[in-house]
């Protein structure tokens, strides 16, 4: 079973070349697509002052659906970054999901409201909780590899970054631990080629990522993030792998960014016209449309209703967000711990609404 | 009622707890077959094998995050670092996950994990094999910090720390692993999180202290007591949450308090309870709220003079106590 779970029911060559059905090849590039228009809605909704911040993954989502299509959805576990908006949406979140960390809301499965806008993470779907600190997450899922082998639940566990934070320590002890006691572990490297502002020849080493993986043993892979059905071929293989007890696997996903590291970054300040063409020219979402097109999947009739759907799930989880409630300086002190302890001490201005005086001794 | 020493009933606790529960596992450094370098865990290994007492590369990082995950995934790990000296490159695993994961994810995801780290001087460790770290870790809201003094302590403070749903550190003073012995019984009692002790009652002077400090500060009580001078001791054994209804019952009783610590003491853990007791005592206070603790230099020397010069003892304590008491 795959991420939508649909059956076998027509197939393509160019579906049944990686054994997807074109059900499946259309729920593919619709997330990809939904996932680019609510990341652009993002930016709109940042410029236009609504919202204070945003991380993108755009140009990122064709390789993330792909890698995430070949995992057992409610099963397995994602140790997201801050790009993975369409990884943490194939596996389960939903449009109104991702705005509502947008908004930061009270309701925002990802914190209620208390990180920033890309820290993603949905206990319901096995999508660990995002942090700011880059690559740690690579040791969570390392460890739940290593309890789904000690309990032997059949679980796979991936962890994606980009490039940049590849170079971190904690990539380095993760990759050798679970190399190791072979975990089933696949580590995602979306190599967009900037850690910011810096490009990738001036972090790293060697050409490529993958290449290090040689020196715990493993395979690593390199795929051109713009063709997600290699993505999704490449990630079978290792998942499968994984799941067999050979051990971890080192996927580098060649993608491109779209734009600037965040909203409060302008990426044409250190990248060139050329550049930033280039980057473009390998912007999965067209390059999958067009292959669907090819391959009769995509129909005129299909994109159109697909467009629609889109926009109309962009728009409700939009207003949906807008109309949500902020949460209440009241609920500020919970859930530092499971309890609630007496001597951990409130402010002396208690917790009243903000622009509002709480009185003598606060609220 | 038996007796055993301290580093005994933590071994022995760690085996309960694990044949109890087998979603408890154990790593980290020389945790497997030789046991530890102070043999914390000899006998695990052989008792619950290689899937449950895990021999970790030197990756201290590894350890806390990769026990983060598992704690994720359904087990309850309880890791070692070899000495909390070492701690350090686990520090963003520990301060920025495992503290904030609780709340970060708005109580959707909780770490039931453990770290034991030996810590503490006098041992002729240096600089680098007796620190005192839990300041650090104290400051930040999410974790709990144990450090208990006694072998009965031990015991059930572990046993609480194991079976918390919250990351908790257990700090060892390792010059107590073998020279403190104590009855411990062998039932499944616990020691609850967040309550200290009141080891010593008395009248004059409170003294707050918590770890090998604990058993000066009632040497010091005892010194002092032949002068005249009456002293309660409040052992802290949790140090977050902490147990202000004790240690401010004490001190609005007796009027003046000590607070001794082993580490250094400029912004040293005894200060916030020094700035506490200011605070919310402070129309019960007969003197000024002194803190007693370790020199401000970065780290203890090895030296034996030099290590006997920084670390605080029952003598420096008395000295300390005596000043207050005639203030």
């Amino acid at each position: 079973m795959t991420a939508t779970g649909h059956r076998a029911k027509t197939s393509s060559q160019l579906g049944a070349d990686v054994g997807l059905d074109d059900d499946q090849l259309r729920a593919m590039y619709r997330m990809v697509a939904l996932a680019r228009a609510i990341d652009e809605r993002m930016w709109v909704l940042n410029r236009a002052g609504r919202i204070p911040f945003v991380i993108s993954g755009q140009g990122h989502e064709g390789a993330q659906v792909g890698v995430t299509w070949a995992l057992r959805k409610g099963h397995d576990w994602i140790a997201p970054y801050y790009r993975s908006i369409a990884m943490c949406m194939t596996f389960g979140m939903n449009a109104r999901d991702i705005m509502l960390a947008q908004y930061a809301r009270a309701s925002d499965p990802s914190s209620g409201g208390r990180q920033m806008p890309g820290h993603y993470g949905d206990r319901r779907h096995n999508l660990l909780s995002v942090s700011s600190p880059v690559a740690t997450q690579i040791l969570h899922a390392v460890g739940i590899a290593l309890a789904a082998k000690i309990r032997h639940t059949d679980q796979v566990a991936l962890a994606a970054m980009g490039e940049g934070s590849s170079n971190q320590g904690d990539v380095h002890e993760a990759l050798n631990f679970a190399a190791i006691h072979r975990l089933p572990f696949v580590f995602l490297v979306e190599n967009n080629g900037y850690a910011i502002s810096v490009p990738a020849a001036m972090e790293i080493s060697v050409p490529d990522v993958a290449q290090r993986a040689a020196g715990y043993g493993i395979p690593g892979v390199v795929v051109d993030g713009s063709d997600v059905l290699a993505c999704y071929r490449a990630a079978l293989t290792a998942v499968e792998r994984a799941r067999a007890g050979e051990g971890p696997t080192l996927i580098e996903a060649k993608v491109t960014r779209l734009t600037g590291h965040s909203s409060d970054d302008q990426q044409t300040k250190y990248r060139t016209e050329e550049d930033l063409a280039a980057g473009k020219r390998s912007d999965a979402l067209p390059h999958f449309r067009d292959q669907l097109r090819a391959a009769g999947v995509l129909t005129a009739e299909v994109e159109a209703a697909l467009t629609d759907e889109i926009s109309a799930l962009v728009t409700d989880a939009t207003d949906f967000a807008e109309a949500e409630p902020d949460p209440l300086p009241s609920s500020a002190m919970r859930w530092v711990y499971a309890e609630d302890w007496p001597s951990e001490t409130p402010p002396p201005w208690g917790f009243g609404e903000p622009g509002h005086d709480a009185g003598p001794g606060g609220t | 009622m038996p007796t055993r020493t301290f580093i005994e009933a933590i071994r022995a606790t760690l085996a309960d707890e694990m044949r109890r529960d087998e979603s408890i596992i154990v790593l980290g450094e020389d945790v497997g077959k030789k046991g530890g370098v102070f043999l914390a865990t000899d006998g695990l290994w052989a008792e619950f094998g290689d899937d449950r007492v895990i021999d970790t590369p030197l990756t201290e990082s590894m350890i806390v995050g990769a026990s983060i995950g598992a704690a994720v995934n359904g087990l309850r790990p309880v890791a070692e670092i070899q000495f909390a000296d070492f701690i350090h490159p686990a520090f963003n695993q520990i301060v920025s996950e495992a503290a904030r994961m609780r709340y970060r994810s708005n109580n959707a995801v909780g770490l039931p994990m453990t770290i034991r780290a030996p810590y503490g001087g006098g041992v002729h460790g240096a600089l680098y094999h007796s620190q005192s770290v839990e300041a650090f870790f104290c400051h930040v809201p999410g974790l709990k910090i144990v450090i208990p003094s006694t072998p009965y302590d031990a015991r059930g403070l572990l046993r609480s720390s194991i079976r918390d749903d919250d990351p908790v550190l257990f700090f060892e003073h390792k010059k107590m692993y073998r020279s403190v012995r104590g009855e411990v019984p062998d039932t499944d009692y616990v020691v609850p999180l967040g309550r200290a002790a009141i080891t010593r009652p008395g009248s004059q002077v409170t003294a707050i202290a918590y770890g090998l400090m604990a058993h000066y500060a009632l040497e010091a009580a005892d010194r002092v007591a032949e002068e005249g001078i009456s002293v309660e001791v409040v052992d802290l054994r949790t140090l977050r949450p902490l147990d202000k209804e004790t240690v401010l019952g004490s001190v609005r009783k007796t009027g003046k308090c000590l607070v001794v610590y082993e580490d250094n003491r400029f912004g040293g853990y005894g200060a916030e309870v020094a700035a506490t007791v200011a605070e919310e005592a402070f129309d019960y206070l007969d003197g000024p709220v002194t803190r007693i603790a370790g020199p401000d230099i970065p780290g203890v020397p090895y030296n034996h003079v030099l290590e006997d010069w920084f670390m605080v003892d029952p003598a420096k304590i008395a000295a300390a106590i005596r000043k207050l008491a005639a203030y």
